[in-house]
């Protein structure tokens, strides 16, 4: 039995030897010193053929299992040891996290770009197109077809920068009505419109004025479209660009080329309603005129106005970035200081 | 308008808070600006009744008065007002009394004696100063009727009233007179106003006998009537009428001037007086302007009158500018003993721009310019006529001189009820409407079931067709009782179209590579509209009356508002910047009148792309940084056409040596480069990098449509190669010798490096570039390769004279 006792020294011994180990250099040196080829477990195999047909595969089924027990032992220290040495090597690898990270800049959308793509994505969403009009407008179009023919005093409340008696820098996006509504056939539905754009005004530039602003103009017209359908809609644009909690009210206005006309108040964002400095102690907001498109608008545009109508709205960028933020400056939409500029970067 | 509720109450039965009465009308009509009430915040403010004065003895200007104020002793009051005289009624603050601005009167000693309180002036207790008669402007206020002594003055002065001030749209003159507001105030709680017309009593005389009336243009003028009031006497006028202008902000000046302010604030109808005795010639003819007249208007102002002016001459001088005012010449002074009186309708335009030439916009050119009450001029005429007789003892002569009659007529409009309920989409009743209409004073008749034909007085000459109509029947029911639904009609698809959708994308990647969006101003100054401009054959747009010379043109560039807002923000400590704009140029060819507007794209950078950090060294920016920025958004839309970047020494506000033009395909689309330094100093702005691309062009190319290919499956191989050069020969040209010679296999040309200096013969510079080539459908052999570097060799040795390291 001097082979199994052998083999049960063997394991005893290597199982201590392996355990000690503290480099995977040393580890491979005993595996090949114990299980080699030249090895002692190799050696007693090769001993086997002396033994007795009956011990032969005792001690051969002993030394299988001497060998995997101590394969098993080098394989899991060999684990340990890789585990020890990556730890190792990822503890001196450790960084500041709290350094900064490389920078990387990101440009800005004007504030007013923000307001205004809010509004079109809004309309686009209720099936509106969004049409661009002429920033140099003709007469005809800024004010004959908007019903203000020439001498007209509404004339007088929006001064114009004229380039000669006829073209001229538009005061508002209404033009953009005239073109669409002269140009929209019917037969392919209803006409679903808002414009935004740049216009003009001869004004001297202060806190309160600019001689260039913003301007969006809505339009719908068909056979049934009611001043309550306007009311719904300006309902949905103040909830959106004002918050879900606003209510609006109407005013009666006057613009030549609306009939009604009025002009539309958001309750206070700021005091829900209470008053405040925002709302001037009112509670109410004005935010924007519209009315039922006058029925000269629609006539001017070749359109019977006995069979179609529609209302129209125009509101100002400016003006709800202004309100929506708190810049009491209009200025500073043109003047473009960077450190203004970059507060805006949420387009929500 | 200044509207007093008492006047209102004169009118109709009125019974509301003024405040909420206030904010209803804002709701249904016209905006109310504010209330005033005049006796807010005022009080222990009496009639004290001045029993004696004395001189101060340490003052040569104080008085010391014993003044009456009600209680069993007088007071002693310290008066420093030139007027003040023993007997007068006065108004006094008592100690303890708060007077305007929250002023707090106390018992004080002045320059030794004991004063209890003060007498006051009208300003004092709140009066605005362009109220306060003459007589009492630079001292205390003196009762003329009687008073009674301890009393408040509030009711005596008018102050306990409550003023609602109007903000009258264009279309609602009506409501620049009493009466027109009494009826729009009075539809709004279903009163109907009541107007009483004082009588009048005519003399034997005839005012035909007196003075001849012509007019010559009756096309402007189409009403004109006159009445002749002779004895008049000139005196103030009564409390009464002094407190009804002066709570609508008129100054009293004497009873004929005040009952033509009182006859136009009632009826909203210009009323003018003048002097008959001083008329050269007994004859009054109303005609255009002739060139050269001139006249001094009662302000005492000159005005060289022109054809458009409308003139009231004695037949041959003029005597007052229509419609507008009257002429010093003709003034009712003091000893004027006959009076004319003047009620016509003028062309609205005409007195507009008369009155905006002349710079004298009145309350009389106001109401005419924005249309008056046809039907109630001579209502007016003769009301005023018997006021002069009540109150300035004056005999109307008999009959009115007509120089033109007008004919007014109601405005007659069918409109179904059905209709209205259509627009407006509500379901309102017949006898809802009709009541609207009614409490408006228009007449209804109903036909047809629903058909209702409405006849609207000249006073609402704002109303004539349906939608007026409409309107009425709208804020009147209120806005608020509207219902508010969405348009209930054919689905349309809502969607950007090819350009907003490339402008969109456009801004996205601008952003995305760090530059922000900016908006200048598109109107700037004659040198920098023309700037930086695209093609040389682009004429400018000027504007004809511009308010400065900084916006007087039409932009033809965008990179000079960059310029400017880099200016802005250097000058604000802020030098690292990189900013982009998305506008419209406006070009036009020379001859033309009418700009093209093209949309283009513009972007600067100046400063630093990043500052030194603990990681890594400052980054400057450069040219090739924002053409590394322009690059690759241009790459973004696949392009048929190749991007090219040809060397540009000619434009005149770039850099010479370190500018480009930019092309895709044969295209040329903008250019990019380094901003002139003379330029950029003109600016004030160090050294700036820009480009500008014209996006409707770029919209206008043709893209390649994308295919989908799937990753390649056999492996690419690089192989580099060093060539030596002329520093004249251009990365372009090597890049295109490359590609000519490189076979269909050849995927990418990467520059990895450019080197002159030590070890390179001087003028020469070596190019290094990392040649990858790949075949899709096969693993490329080392030959294949072999083959083509040396195609690509010997031609760049060849045609470049490049030398192969
Ligand atoms: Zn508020």
């Amino acid at each position: 039995m001097s082979l199994k006792s052998d083999l049960e020294q063997l394991k005893e011994k290597g199982l201590a030897q392996i355990k000690t180990v503290d480099s995977t250099k040393v580890l491979n040196d005993i595996r090949v010193s114990l299980l080699g080829k030249k090895g002692p477990i190799t050696n007693v195999l090769r001993g086997m053929k002396d033994l007795s047909a009956e011990e032969r595969p005792q001690v051969g089924s002993f030394a299988n299992e001497v060998r995997d027990s101590l394969t098993e032992a080098i394989e899991t220290k060999k684990q340990e040891l890789q585990t020890q040495l990556l730890n190792e090597q990822l503890s001196a690898e450790t960084i500041d996290v709290t350094l900064p990270g490389r920078p990387v800049e990101i440009g800005t959308s004007h504030v007013l770009t923000q307001v205004q793509n809010d509004i079109e994505e809004l309309f686009i969403g209720m099936g509106y197109q969004v049409v661009d009009g002429p920033e140099v407008e003709e007469d005809h179009y800024n004010f004959e077809m908007m019903n203000m023919p020439k001498d007209h005093p509404a004339r007088d409340m929006q001064d114009t920068f004229y380039i000669t008696n006829e073209i001229l820098m538009r005061t508002h996006t209404s033009p953009v009505q005239a073109r669409t509504l002269e140009k929209h056939d019917f037969n392919q539905g209803p006409l679903k419109m808002i414009s935004p754009g740049r216009v003009y005004r001869r004004d001297t530039d202060d806190a309160t004025h600019s001689h260039q602003f913003h301007q969006i103009e809505g339009l719908v017209v068909d056979k049934h479209i009611t001043m309550a359908d306007l009311k719904g809609t300006l309902e949905v644009l103040a909830k959106h660009v004002f918050g879900a909690d606003r209510k609006i009210r109407l005013r009666p206005s006057y613009f030549p080329f609306t009939e009604p006309s009025v002009e539309v108040d958001v309750s206070c964002f700021k005091c829900g309603g209470k008053g405040c400095a925002v709302c001037k102690y009112t509670g109410w907001i004005e935010v924007l005129g519209a009315g039922m498109v006058h029925p000269n608008v629609i006539e001017n545009a070749g359109i019977d106005s006995k069979i179609y109508g529609g209302f129209a709205f125009g509101l100002g960028p400016d003006r709800f970035a202004m309100l929506k933020y708190g810049i009491d400056d209009i200025r500073e939409f043109y003047l473009n200081d960077i450190r203004f500029l970059h507060q805006f970067k949420v387009e929500d | 308008m200044k509207i007093s509720y008492k006047w209102l109450q004169e009118y109709i039965n009125l019974n509301e808070n003024p405040d909420v009465l206030a904010d209803k009308v804002s709701l249904t009509g016209i905006e109310v600006a504010g209330v005033r009430y005049p006796d807010k915040g005022l009080k222990k403010i009496v009639v004290g009744h001045v029993n004696s004065i004395e001189p101060h003895p340490d003052s040569d200007h104080l008085n010391i008065c014993q003044v009456d104020v009600g209680e069993s002793e007088p007071y002693q009051i310290v008066c420093g007002a030139p007027n003040v005289a023993a007997g007068q009624d006065v108004i006094v603050a008592l100690p303890g009394s708060r007077i305007a601005d929250n002023v707090k009167i106390k018992k004080s000693k002045m320059r030794g004696v004991e004063s209890k309180g003060m007498i006051c002036a009208l300003q004092e207790i709140g009066f605005p100063e362009n109220v306060v008669p003459k007589e009492y402007a630079n001292g205390i206020y003196v009762f003329t009727e009687p008073v009674k002594i301890g009393e408040p003055v509030f009711k005596y002065l008018g102050m306990d009233d409550a003023i609602l001030d109007f903000d009258i749209t264009p279309n609602r003159a009506d409501t620049l007179g009493m009466h027109g507001t009494a009826w729009e105030v009075g539809a709004m709680y279903h009163e109907k106003p009541t107007f009483e017309q004082p009588e009048l009593t005519e003399t034997a005389t005839k005012a035909q006998d007196l003075l001849k009336v012509a007019v010559e243009n009756k096309a402007v003028v189409p009403g004109y009537y006159l009445r002749i009031v002779e004895n008049v006497q000139i005196k103030p006028s009564p409390m009464w009428l002094q407190i009804h202008l002066w709570n609508a902000g008129i100054r009293p000046i004497n009873n004929v001037v005040d009952i033509t302010n009182y006859i136009m604030l009632a009826y909203g109808q210009p009323m003018h007086a003048f002097d008959y005795d001083k008329l050269t010639r007994k004859e009054i003819l109303v005609r255009d302007a002739k060139p050269g007249e001139v006249i001094t208007s009662l302000d005492g102002e000159d005005h060289q009158l022109d054809p458009e002016d409308i003139v009231i001459t004695d037949g041959v001088v003029p005597t007052g500018i229509a419609g507008v005012m009257g002429g010093l010449d003709s003034e009712i002074t003091a000893s004027s003993k006959t009076v004319v009186l003047e009620a016509a309708v003028f062309n609205g335009t005409r007195i507009r721009k008369t009155a905006q030439r002349h710079n004298l916009r009145t309350d009389a050119s106001t109401r005419f310019e924005k249309g008056i009450d046809t039907a109630s001029v001579t209502a007016a005429l003769d009301a005023a006529a018997s006021l002069l007789q009540q109150l300035a003892g004056g005999a109307v002569a008999q009959g009115v001189l007509v120089g033109n009659d007008i004919h007014p007529e109601d405005a007659v409009i069918d409109i179904r009820l059905d209709r209205i309920n259509h627009i407006l989409g509500t379901e309102l009743t017949l006898a809802q409407v009709q009541a609207i209409f009614e409490n408006l004073g228009f007449k209804v008749t109903v036909s047809d079931t629903d058909l209702m034909t409405v006849s609207v007085p000249p006073r609402r000459w704002d109303i004539s067709i349906e939608a007026d109509l409409v309107e009425e029947v709208a804020r009147m029911y209120g806005y608020d009782n509207l219902p508010a639904t969405l348009p209930k009609i054919a689905m349309t698809p809502g969607k950007f179209n090819p350009q907003q959708r490339f402008i969109r994308r456009s801004k996205t990647l601008l952003q995305s590579a760090g530059l922000s969006e900016v908006i200048s101003y598109a109107l700037t100054t004659k040198t920098k509209a023309q700037q930086f401009i695209m093609t040389a054959d682009t004429a400018l747009t000027k504007l004809d009356w511009p308010m400065t010379e900084d916006h007087a043109y039409l932009r033809l560039n965008l990179v000079s508002g960059l310029l400017n807002d880099i200016a802005y923000n250097v000058a604000r400590n802020q030098t690292d910047l990189a900013i982009y704009e998305q506008g419209r140029a406006f070009t036009k060819k020379a001859g033309e009148i009418r700009p093209v507007e093209r949309e283009y794209l513009a972007g600067a950078v100046t400063g630093l792309v990043s500052g030194d950090n603990w990681a890594q060294d400052k980054q400057v920016v450069d040219f090739y940084y924002l053409k590394g920025i322009l690059n690759t958004y241009l790459a973004d839309h696949d392009y048929t056409g190749d991007i090219s970047y040809v060397a540009n020494t000619d434009r005149p506000e770039l850099h010479p040596g370190r500018s480009a033009d930019v092309y895709v395909g044969e295209e040329f689309v903008g250019f990019i480069g380094q901003v002139h330094p003379a330029i950029a100093k003109a600016y004030a702005i160090p050294e700036t990098y820009v480009f500008q691309l014209d996006l409707s062009t770029l919209l206008t190319l043709p893209t390649t449509a994308l295919v989908s290919q799937s990753a390649p499956k056999y492996p690419a191989t690089s192989r580099d190669i060093a060539v030596l050069l002329p520093d004249t020969v251009t990365n372009a040209q090597v890049e295109a010798v490359i590609k000519r010679r490189g076979g269909q296999h050849l995927q990418n040309i990467h520059l990895f490096d450019v080197y002159a200096g030590k070890n390179i013969e001087a003028g020469h510079k070596s190019l290094a570039y990392s040649l990858t080539f790949q075949n899709p459908e096969a693993t490329l052999t080392e030959n294949e390769i072999n083959e083509q570097m040396t195609h690509i060799t010997d031609y760049l040795t060849e045609s470049l004279h490049a030398e192969i390291r």
